[in-house]
């Protein structure tokens, strides 16, 4: 979907980059959205939002809404702020509890 | 079956609903609609054009319904931030509110509009209930619009955890809370087969 960038290959830059010393302030740090667990929101709609607004497959949909339910949160995607305000925003729409934050792990 | 919606060939959902269900319905999606309002920010009424590129508000409703409809976009609710990053958190949260939170209110209102209309045109065709036909659009803001009466319930039943959804079950017959978790479970039914209906 173009959308979500795959968390892989920021694994191996972050790697890389982790011999630096330095900490450098990076502007480029994605922000993640963020889904928070709610009692009220049914474990099924909250599935059929993230296949429907995200595209996301039943399989992966239904796996990011379990994590919310028993973990109380998940990343549901990943990108620039904007893009996250935008998702969040979506979510909002939708009745979900959804933050952004900078991707600082 | 009463109570549960169904998918229409071709698309779209029905369900069959007597009076009293669709008199519920109706006054629970007026009184969200009534809740939800235009919003705090309507500093110039008067030029219709102005409305279009006023600002939302910056702080977060009072009302706890409202609240919970459009919450913090820059919050940790697991997080302990230090004060200077619990500021940074509210500055951004309120800049948020201020350029979507109109529009959110504005889509809320849309979708319970929708289900009263599609209500109202059902109440003219007959007595002693009917069969609601809703299109896959209509279906959608049926969808949005149940979900934000379950929430707005469930925060007036200060419904916070699984465990207070447990409760409510086991509630007698006498609480005052009966009437709406009644409604509120019933509401949930109908938006669960709903949704099963839309499932891509």
């Amino acid at each position: 979907m173009g959308r979500v960038t795959s968390p892989a290959p920021v694994e191996i830059e972050r790697t890389e980059s982790a011999e630096e010393v330095f900490a450098v302030p990076e502007p480029d740090v994605p922000w993640v959205t963020i889904v928070h667990n709610d009692p009220v929101n049914l474990m099924s709609y909250v599935t059929y939002v993230f296949q429907t607004y995200f595209g996301y497959s039943k399989d992966k949909a239904t796996k990011l809404m379990l994590d919310v339910h028993h973990k109380g949160r998940a990343v549901v995607s990943s990108g620039s702020r904007e893009e996250m305000e935008r998702d969040v925003q979506a979510m909002h729409g939708y009745g979900l509890w959804a933050t952004l934050q900078q991707d600082r792990k | 079956m009463p109570g549960t919606f169904e998918p229409l060939p071709g698309g779209g959902a029905a369900v069959a609903l007597d009076d009293v269900e669709i008199s519920i319905i109706r006054s629970l999606a007026v009184q969200l609609l009534e809740l939800i309002g235009p919003g705090p920010a309507e500093d110039a009424p008067d030029d219709p054009l102005a409305e279009l590129f006023a600002d939302g508000p910056s702080e977060p409703p009072a009302d706890p319904v409202l609240r919970r409809l459009f919450p913090d976009a820059y919050s940790d609710p697991e997080g302990a931030p230090q004060a200077k990053e619990a500021e940074e958190q509210r500055v951004y949260s309120a800049e948020f509110r201020r350029y979507t939170e109109n529009d959110l209110r504005a889509g809320k209102r849309d979708n319970a509009l929708a289900v009263i209309r599609s209500l109202d045109a059902l109440n003219s065709g007959g007595a002693g209930g009917a069969v609601l036909k809703l299109s896959p659009e209509e279906s959608r803001q049926w969808l949005n619009s149940l979900n934000d009466l379950r929430l707005a319930i469930g925060s007036r039943l200060e419904i916070t955890d699984e465990e207070d959804t447990d409760l409510l079950y086991r509630l007698p017959d006498e609480d005052p809370r009966k009437p709406m978790v009644m409604a509120y479970l019933w509401l949930g039914g109908l938006q669960e087969t709903l949704v099963s209906t839309l499932m891509p």
